[in-house]
Order: structure tokens, then C-alpha cells, then sequence
């Protein structure tokens, strides 16, 4: 199969948390870097995370040279009385001349229309938009040129919505999946007083803690909280309440009552996506190093490509670098995937 | 080969042999012998790389516990933008740190010179995480955002002995199995 049998070729948009891994996801075949800067105003505020300014410049003229565009996530919510933050990180982003920013706020996407109407609007995965008539909304009151859609679609609703709405899609194919309702989830704020929507942090490090007995089974806990236990030898996942296991009436034993520890990964669908009217193929794992990046970088780089040749897409495993050593297709084969 | 594959797969007596060969090799050793170089390794990464400190914001200066649990002794690591220190010590010792990270040598060299990824590690259960967790986040970023290989770069900075060096450690890699 090939462009001409009805594939458009999708850009491949990638994760960088440092300089060094955005160099390391263009090398890689990178068609796209997603980033952000060192503050709330992005949804991985980690601690040692992300970019100054400065080296958002640098990043931006390697990536350039070598014809990868960089978008910059400001996809955080500002508080009330707090835009500032938010305001000065579009204007940055226009000034210095990122390919994208992507929103996720109505206050930050409409400053950033009527302030740079030339800068081009990426509307966030946060914004939770997966309806047509939301992201038409998005579109004609922003200018909004592509959706980053939630994961909760399947790949026959996502071909539907594709004829509905007036602009590109982005879709996740690989990386974290958490709850289903992304920019909606307080369980963060609800443990630690800290907000993923509004502070860019889940589970924030400093809460987190990691007990090992004599016999290496795993405790973790966020604040107070334990979240999950595992056994020695047992694959552990992220410290994260949506992924904890718990004892609750109606399972035995511990039980995931949202989300179990493990990770997206599309690499069997890309054919599929292509077809539904995906433009953009994206790559979920700011927080994670270098060598992930160029390791699922160049997995779908060649997937790609090979599709794209009309060759079988030869996928290496990517297992060793997923959450809890599992990997599942999640929503888009079906809604009934758990 | 994958990390976790290459972390779990069995070796053969030779290659096991061969893989305790560096703590065999350094068990009788002073460790007053082995100071210096960690000294240099400290100083040289810190002179080398300063942006290093500003990622590390408040956690500079923290303690970090280093322990490469198939060697004879422990490290800790002091990232002070103005005097940086690694210091061994033997494991009874139990240094006073804020966080520690535990894994095999090659594992914890691997994770520095981003050629393996810490969550990967964590999640198949080859490294241990204990005390402030959000320091060991900010110092596993810092080092990830590295330039090149960390590795290359302090192996580099021994003058005559960066040949023998690098020697070595291919050699210890190639039994490892890479």
C-alpha cells in the first residue's frame, strides 16, 4: 500500500523534555518536537524538566536546519488572577518563532489569536475536545488548526469526527495512558493540593515515596496514600492514583479500579489511522529520557516509512520501555477494552 | 537487545565471571587508591557541564546516594556547583544521604550516558529509588540533558590513561553482552 492507495504520509510528532532529547528526537526522524517551558504553564512541570528560553531558541534553530518543526505546549489552565504566566509564554512562543503552540485554555487560545493571529493553534489533548461540534467551536472562535484528541475514541469515530470538523488530527500512538477524561482529572489535586490542569504536575515527585522490604516487594505512596504493592520481581508502574490497586467490596484482593500500569502503543493500527484522516501521529513522553525518545522515535520513523513504501511495517518491541512492562490499544479498537 | 532483556538475561559462568570481575577486582583495593579518581570525575563533569546546577535548582547540593550493587562500595555525590564532590565509601559505612538510586554499575553508567531510560528501569524493577524522590527526578534529568555521552567526556579527561580507560570498559561491555 502506498500514498496513492489512500495513505497520507502523517508527520511524526515527538516528546522532548531536554535539549539534548529534542536533538535526539530529530535525529531520529522526527517530522515534529513537542516542548515546553520551565514553568506551570505546561502539562510535565517536572522538577530538572524542560526549557529556558534560551535553549527553546537553540532547539529551535537545530530542529529548523534540519527541517523538524517545534511545537511549544503552554496547555495548562491559568488560574484565576494568574494569566500572566501564560500570556508571556505565547508571546515567547511568537517571538521566537515556534511552528505551533499548544493550547488548551479558551483565555490563553483567544489572547493568543487576537495578540499573534499568525501564530498557529494546536488544540491540546487538556482541552478535552471530541465532539464535532466542540472542536468546530474551537476552530471558528480561535482559528484552531489541528486537535490532539482524546484517547477515548475508537478509530471508526475518529474517521467519522475526521469528516465533520474543519481542521487537521493529531492522535496519540505510543506513551502513558491514563484516566479517560484529560483535563478533567483532579486526583492529583485531591491527594497532594497540587493540579495537573493548572500546576502541569501529576503526582508530583516530592510526594512520592518508595518503601522496598528485606524481601525487594515495592511500596509506593503519594503523600499518605499507598498506591500499589508489588512483589519482588513484580513490573511496577508510575505512582499515579489513577493506577493504583486497591481493595475495594466487589474484587478480591488488590484490583485497578481505574487504569491498570500499563502503556498505549498503536504500532499495529497505523495503517488504520492513516486511513481514518490522522494528519499527525503523536508520540506520548516529555518526562522520559534520551534513549526513549530514540528508541520509539525510530520504531515509528521506519513503521512509517515502511507504510508509506508499501512495505509490512517491521515494529521492534518497544516492550521494555512501556509502564509496567504491558502494552494495550486501549479505546481504539473498541470501548470495551477493559 | 532491549534494556530489561539485556538487565534479565542469563549469563553463561564465563560471562558471569567476567561480569563480577570489576568488583573482584576492586574489593581489595583501598579506597583512599580510588578517591582521586572520583574526585576528578566530580570536577570534571562540574567544570564540563555547569548548566547541569541550573537544572538541578533547589536539589543541588543534596546528597545522593550511589549504589552500584555489584561493587564493593558506594557513592555519593554532591552536586555543588562550587565544590562538587563523589566520594566512595564502603556499604556498612551507610553514608548520611537524601536520596538514594541502586543498580547494577553498568545499569546505573548506562542510565548516565543515555543509553538506557530510568523509568524502563524502574518499572522492570533494575533500579531502586529510596529518599527524596523529587531530587532523584531533578538529578536524572539534569545528567539526561548531557551532551553526548557523559561517559566519553570524563573518560576523555584522563590524559595518557583515557586509552587504557576506554579499553577496559569496552571490554567489560562486550562481556556484559552488548
Amino acid at each position: 500500500m502506498s500514498e496513492a492507495q489512500g495513505y497520507q504520509k502523517p508527520e511524526l510528532v515527538c516528546p522532548a523534555g531536554t535539549p539534548a532529547a529534542l536533538r535526539a528526537a530529530v535525529d531520529a526522524g522526527a517530522d515534529a518536537v513537542y516542548c515546553g517551558l520551565q514553568n506551570a504553564t505546561n502539562a510535565r512541570n517536572f522538577p530538572g524538566l524542560n526549557f529556558t528560553p534560551a535553549e527553546l531558541d537553540q532547539s529551535l534553530a537545530y530542529a529548523h536546519a534540519r527541517n523538524a518543526k517545534v511545537l511549544l505546549a503552554v496547555n495548562t489552565f491559568p488560574p484565576a488572577g494568574k494569566f500572566e504566566m501564560w500570556g508571556e509564554a505565547i508571546d515567547r512562543a511568537a517571538k521566537l518563532g515556534v511552528d505551533a503552540v499548544i493550547v488548551a485554555d479558551m483565555g490563553v487560545a483567544d489572547y493568543a489569536a487576537r495578540t499573534h493571529p499568525n501564530l498557529r493553534l494546536h488544540l491540546s489533548v487538556q482541552a478535552g475536545a471530541s465532539s464535532p461540534e466542540a472542536i468546530r467551536y474551537y476552530c471558528e472562535e480561535f482559528g484552531i488548526k489541528r486537535v490532539v484528541l482524546p484517547r477515548m475514541l475508537t478509530v471508526a469515530e475518529i474517521a467519522e469526527l475526521h469528516r465533520q470538523i474543519p481542521c487537521e488530527i493529531e492522535a496519540f500512538v505510543f506513551g502513558n495512558i491514563g484516566m479517560m477524561a484529560e483535563g478533567r482529572c483532579s486526583l492529583t489535586n485531591y491527594v497532594t493540593g497540587l493540579s495537573t490542569n493548572m500546576d502541569g504536575i501529576c503526582s508530583p515527585a516530592a510526594d512520592v515515596h518508595y518503601e522496598e522490604d528485606a524481601e525487594r516487594n515495592l511500596t509506593t505512596r503519594l503523600g499518605e496514600y499507598v498506591i500499589d504493592r508489588f512483589a519482588c520481581g513484580e513490573s511496577a508502574g508510575y505512582t499515579t492514583i489513577c493506577k493504583g490497586r486497591y481493595l475495594c467490596g466487589a474484587q478480591t484482593g488488590g484490583y485497578y479500579a481505574f487504569e491498570e500500569p500499563v502503556s498505549l502503543n498503536l504500532s499495529a493500527l497505523l495503517p488504520d489511522l492513516m486511513r481514518a484522516g490522522v494528519t499527525a501521529l503523536k508520540i506520548e513522553g516529555r518526562q522520559r529520557s534520551r534513549a526513549y525518545v530514540k528508541s520509539v522515535v525510530s520504531a515509528f520513523r521506519k513503521a512509517v516509512d515502511d507504510i508509506m513504501a508499501g512495505r509490512d511495517a517491521a515494529f521492534a518491541s518497544l516492550l521494555a520501555l512501556t509502564e509496567g512492562r504491558r502494552e494495550t490499544e486501549g479505546a481504539f479498537p473498541s470501548k470495551r477494552w477493559r | 537487545m532491549s534494556a530489561s532483556s539485556r538487565a534479565r538475561a542469563t549469563p553463561t559462568p564465563l560471562q558471569s565471571l567476567l561480569q563480577n570481575a570489576p568488583s573482584l577486582l576492586l574489593a581489595p583495593v583501598p579506597l583512599a587508591v580510588l578517591q582521586p579518581l572520583f574526585t576528578r570525575i566530580a570536577t570534571h563533569v562540574a567544570q564540563s557541564r555547569p548548566e547541569l546546577f541550573a537544572r538541578l535548582g533547589p536539589h543541588a547540593g543534596k546528597r545522593f546516594l550511589i549504589d552500584p550493587i555489584d561493587l564493593p562500595f558506594v557513592l555519593v555525590l554532591t552536586p555543588d556547583a562550587t565544590r562538587p564532590s563523589l566520594t566512595a565509601h564502603r556499604r556498612h559505612e551507610r553514608p548520611i544521604h537524601d536520596a538514594g538510586i541502586a543498580g547494577t554499575f553498568f545499569n546505573l553508567l548506562d542510565m548516565i550516558d543515555g543509553s538506557l531510560d530510568g523509568d524502563a528501569l524502574f518499572f522492570s524493577r533494575d533500579l531502586r529509588v529510596s529518599g527524596d524522590t523529587e531530587a532523584v527526578v531533578a538529578l536524572r534529568n539534569a545528567l539526561d540533558d548531557f551532551e553526548g555521552s557523559a561517559l566519553d567526556s570524563v573518560v576523555g579527561s584522563f590524559g595518557l590513561l583515557s586509552g587504557p580507560a576506554a579499553l577496559a570498559l569496552s571490554g567489560l561491555r562486550a562481556v556484559r553482552g552488548k
